[in-house]
C-alpha cells in the first residue's frame, strides 16, 4: 500500500526523489572525484617533472652507471614511474657551440612527459634538437647534422646524426641536441659515465626524503636532491583541493536536506486533511511519524540508487574533461551513497514529520 | 447509569472569546438515532468533534460507553477512535490516491489488521462491490459517501457519528444513504446524525436543536412514536410563535423554522423554547 501510494502521487515525490538523486549524484561524483583526485593529481604533477634528481656528491664530476644503477635499485619498483639518466658534453655543429645530452629516451617519456615532440624520438644514430636549437640551425627532420668536440683526454671526436625531430620543453633544455646514450658514449669514446639522473616517483614530499637519505647513506658518490618546489606545492594544492571538494559536499549535502525539508513540509501541507482523517480514524502519532519516515527512507533509498548511477557518469565526465581519462569508480561509494541519501532524508524529514504529528484530527470535521 | 451510550454533562467549549457549546446536558441511550439539527455555526459539528473523542470539551464530562474521556491521555482518546467510532463525513475525506476498496482497509489498517474480503464485502454492503478499484475521483458523490460509510462502519463502531452525511447529495443518494442508516439503526447501532435538513432528520428517533451553542430543544422522553414524516405536515408551521426566534440570518430562519415545525409535528403541544 505504501509503494502504490507513492507510485500514485509521483508528481510531488518527483520533485523530492529528484531533489535527492541530485544530491546523491553530487555526493557520489565530488567522493569520487575527492577519492580520485590525489591519485589524478600525483599523476599530473609528475607530469611536471622528475621529483628527484642525481649527481654527483660535491658537485663536480660524473658518476659512473653502476652507482646509478645501485641507486635507482634503492628505490621502490612500485613508486618508481621513470628513472633517466643524462650526459652531458659540449659539442660544436658548424663552428657553434651546443650542448648535446645523451640520454634514454623511453625513460624519458616517463619522466618528462610534458616533452612535445614534432617528429619523432631519436633511433641508434638519430638527433632530436631542442626547439631553440633546431631554430639556431635551420635544421628540419630528415636533415643531416655533423657534432665534433673533444673529449676529457682532448682527443677530437667527430660523428653524424640525422634529425629525427625537435622537442619544446619550455625550459633551457629548448638549447639543447639530444642523442641515444649509447651514440653519446660511442662518439665520446667514454662510456659509463652520467652527469645527472631524473627519477620520477610517485611518493610523497616525506617519502623523497626518506628516500634520498638513505640514498646518500649507502652511496657516498651519488647526491640525491629531492626538487623541493615540485613536491612542496604538489602537497599544498592537493590538500587544498581536497578540503574544497569536501566542503563542497557538505554543503550540497545540507542543500538536499533542506531541499527534502521543504517539499516534504509542502507534502506534509498539502497533506494536513489526509493525516487529520487518518489520526480521526485511530492512527496515533507513532503510527503518522511512522509512515511519513518510511515514505522518507523510501524516498531516500530511491533517490540514493538514482543519484550514484549519475554520480558516476559525472565523476567519469569530469575527471575525462579535466583530466583527460577515465577514472576507476569505486564501487563500494554505491552503498555509502544510498546509506548517506536515506539518512539524510531521515533527518530532514524530522521537521515536517513533527508537523504532521502535531495536525488536529478535529480539522476533518470542520469544513477546511 | 452507565446504561447509557454517551453522556454529556454540563459541556462547554470556548475558543477565545467564543462559547461555541455553552453547558450542553445530552445522554444518549445505546442503539438510538439521535439527530443534532441548528443553524450555521450553531456549536453541531463542535459537538460532534467531543461526542467522537477528536477534539475535548473546555468544560464539563463526556462518558462514553462508561468511559469518563477526561481522564484519559491523547493516546487513550486515539485507541477510542479507533475502536468504538465511526466517522461519516460530508466532504467524505477519502484519500484521493486510493482505491475504493484501499479507502476501507485504511481504517482496517489502523485498527488491526488489513483484511481485502471484509473490506470487499463491506463495499458490497453498500452497493458498491463493482467499484471497488475506482479511485474516489472515478467516483460519484453519492457513491464517495458509500466508500465513507463502508470505512466507518468496517470497524464495527459502537458509535456512528455522521456530520451532514447528506449535505452534498441529491436526493436519490441522499435516499440511499439515509436507507442504509436505517439498517444500521434496525441492527442496534447507536447514531448521531447532524443536519440542515429536517427531512433527513425526521429519520431519527430523537431530534436535538443547537443555537448559539445551547440546547434549545430535545424532543427525547415524549415517547410518542417516532416522527411519522413531519416535513410533509407544513399545516403545523405556521402560526408557530418560536419562527421570529432571534437568529443570524434568513436561510438559518427558514431553517428553524423547519425544525420547529418538525418538532410541533411530532409533539404537538410540547414545543417549549428553552431560549
Ligand atoms: N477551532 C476553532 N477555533 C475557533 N473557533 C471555532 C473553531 N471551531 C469552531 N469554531 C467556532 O465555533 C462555532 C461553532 O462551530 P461549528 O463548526 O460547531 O458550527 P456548526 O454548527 O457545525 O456549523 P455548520 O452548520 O456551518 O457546520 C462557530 O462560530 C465557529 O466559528
Ligand atoms: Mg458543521
Amino acid at each position: 500500500m505504501l509503494f502504490s501510494s507513492l507510485l500514485r502521487r509521483r508528481s510531488r515525490l518527483l520533485v523530492a526523489l529528484f531533489g535527492i538523486a541530485i544530491g546523491a549524484t553530487v555526493l557520489l561524483g565530488l567522493v569520487t572525484l575527492c577519492y580520485d583526485i590525489p591519485r589524478q593529481l600525483r599523476d599530473e604533477f609528475r607530469s611536471y617533472g622528475a621529483n628527484l634528481v642525481f649527481v654527483k656528491s660535491g658537485g663536480t664530476g660524473r658518476m659512473t652507471m653502476g652507482e646509478l644503477e645501485r641507486a635507482r635499485a634503492m628505490l621502490p619498483p612500485e613508486e618508481l614511474v621513470g628513472f633517466a639518466p643524462f650526459r652531458y658534453e659540449s659539442v660544436r655543429n658548424n663552428m657553434l657551440p651546443y650542448t648535446a645530452a645523451g640520454t634514454d629516451f623511453e625513460a624519458v617519456k616517463k619522466t618528462s612527459p610534458y616533452w612535445r615532440v614534432e617528429g619523432r624520438m631519436p633511433e641508434r644514430g638519430e638527433i632530436l634538437l631542442g626547439a631553440d636549437a633546431a631554430e639556431a640551425t635551420g635544421l628540419v627532420p630528415g636533415s643531416a647534422m655533423a657534432l665534433d668536440g673533444r673529449n676529457e683526454k682532448q682527443e677530437r671526436y667527430e660523428k653524424e646524426f640525422v634529425v629525427s625531430g625537435t622537442v619544446a620543453t619550455g625550459g633551457a633544455e629548448d638549447g639543447f641536441l639530444f642523442v641515444n646514450l649509447p651514440d653519446m658514449e660511442e662518439m665520446t669514446g667514454e662510456p659509463d659515465r652520467a652527469d645527472l639522473a631524473e627519477a620520477s616517483l610517485s611518493a610523497d614530499a616525506e617519502k623523497l626524503n626518506f628516500l634520498s637519505r638513505a640514498v646518500k647513506n649507502a652511496l657516498p658518490g651519488v647526491d640525491p636532491k629531492p626538487v623541493a618546489r615540485v613536491t612542496r606545492s604538489e602537497e599544498t594544492v592537493m590538500t587544498k583541493l581536497t578540503s574544497l571538494v569536501y566542503l563542497v559536499t557538505l554543503v550540497v549535502l545540507l542543500l538536499t536536506m533542506i531541499c527534502v525539508a521543504t517539499t516534504m513540509m509542502t507534502v506534509v501541507l498539502e497533506r494536513r486533511r489526509e493525516i487529520g482523517l487518518k489520526k480521526a480514524l485511530g492512527a496515533d502519532n507513532k503510527r503518522v511519524a511512522k509512515e511519513f519516515l518510511a515514505e522518507g527512507l523510501v524516498l531516500g533509498i530511491f533517490g540514493g540508487l538514482l543519484g550514484s548511477f549519475l554520480g558516476l557518469l559525472f565523476s567519469r565526465m569530469v575527471s575525462v574533461s579535466v583530466f583527460g581519462r577515465a577514472l576507476a569508480p569505486e564501487p563500494a561509494l554505491i552503498p555509502l551513497t544510498v546509506a548517506v541519501s536515506a539518512l539524510v532524508t531521515v533527518i530532514a524529514c524530522l521537521v515536517p514529520v513533527r508537523r504532521a504529528v502535531d495536525v488536529e484530527p478535529a480539522l476533518v470535521l470542520r469544513g477546511e | 447509569m452507565t446504561e447509557n451510550m454517551m453522556e454529556i454533562r454540563d459541556v462547554s467549549k470556548i475558543y477565545g472569546p467564543l462559547r461555541a457549546l455553552k453547558n450542553i446536558s445530552l445522554d444518549v441511550p445505546p442503539g438510538q438515532w439521535l439527530a443534532v439539527m441548528g443553524s450555521s455555526g450553531s456549536g453541531k459539528t463542535t459537538l460532534m468533534n467531543i461526542m467522537g473523542c477528536l477534539d475535548t470539551p473546555s468544560l464539563g464530562e463526556v462518558t462514553l460507553d462508561g468511559v469518563r474521556l477526561a481522564k484519559l491521555s491523547p493516546g487513550e482518546l486515539t485507541a477510542i477512535r479507533r475502536e468504538a467510532i465511526g466517522l461519516i463525513f460530508q466532504q467524505f475525506h477519502l484519500i484521493g490516491y486510493l482505491t475504493a476498496l484501499e479507502n476501507v482497509m485504511v481504517a482496517q489498517f489502523y485498527h488491526s489488521m488489513v483484511d481485502e474480503a471484509e473490506a470487499f464485502d463491506a463495499l458490497k454492503k453498500v452497493g458498491l462491490g463493482d467499484r471497488a478499484k475506482h479511485l474516489p475521483r472515478q467516483l460519484s458523490g453519492g457513491e464517495q459517501q458509500r466508500v465513507c460509510i463502508a470505512r466507518a462502519l468496517i470497524n464495527h463502531p459502537k458509535l456512528i457519528l455522521a456530520d451532514e452525511p447528506t449535505g452534498n447529495l441529491d436526493e436519490t443518494n441522499e435516499g440511499t444513504v439515509m436507507e442504509i442508516l436505517h439498517d444500521l439503526h434496525d441492527a442496534g447501532s447507536t447514531i448521531v446524525l447532524v443536519t440542515h435538513a429536517p427531512e433527513v432528520a425526521s429519520h431519527a428517533e430523537r431530534i436535538i436543536v443547537l443555537e448559539h451553542g445551547r440546547l434549545v430543544s430535545d424532543n427525547a422522553g415524549k415517547n410518542g412514536p417516532p416522527p411519522a414524516d413531519p416535513a410533509k405536515s407544513p399545516g403545523a408551521a405556521p402560526a408557530n410563535e418560536a419562527v421570529g426566534e432571534a437568529s443570524d440570518d434568513g436561510a438559518a430562519i427558514g431553517d428553524d423554522a423547519a425544525v420547529k415545525a418538525a418538532n410541533a409535528a411530532s409533539d404537538p403541544g410540547g414545543l417549549n423554547p428553552t431560549k
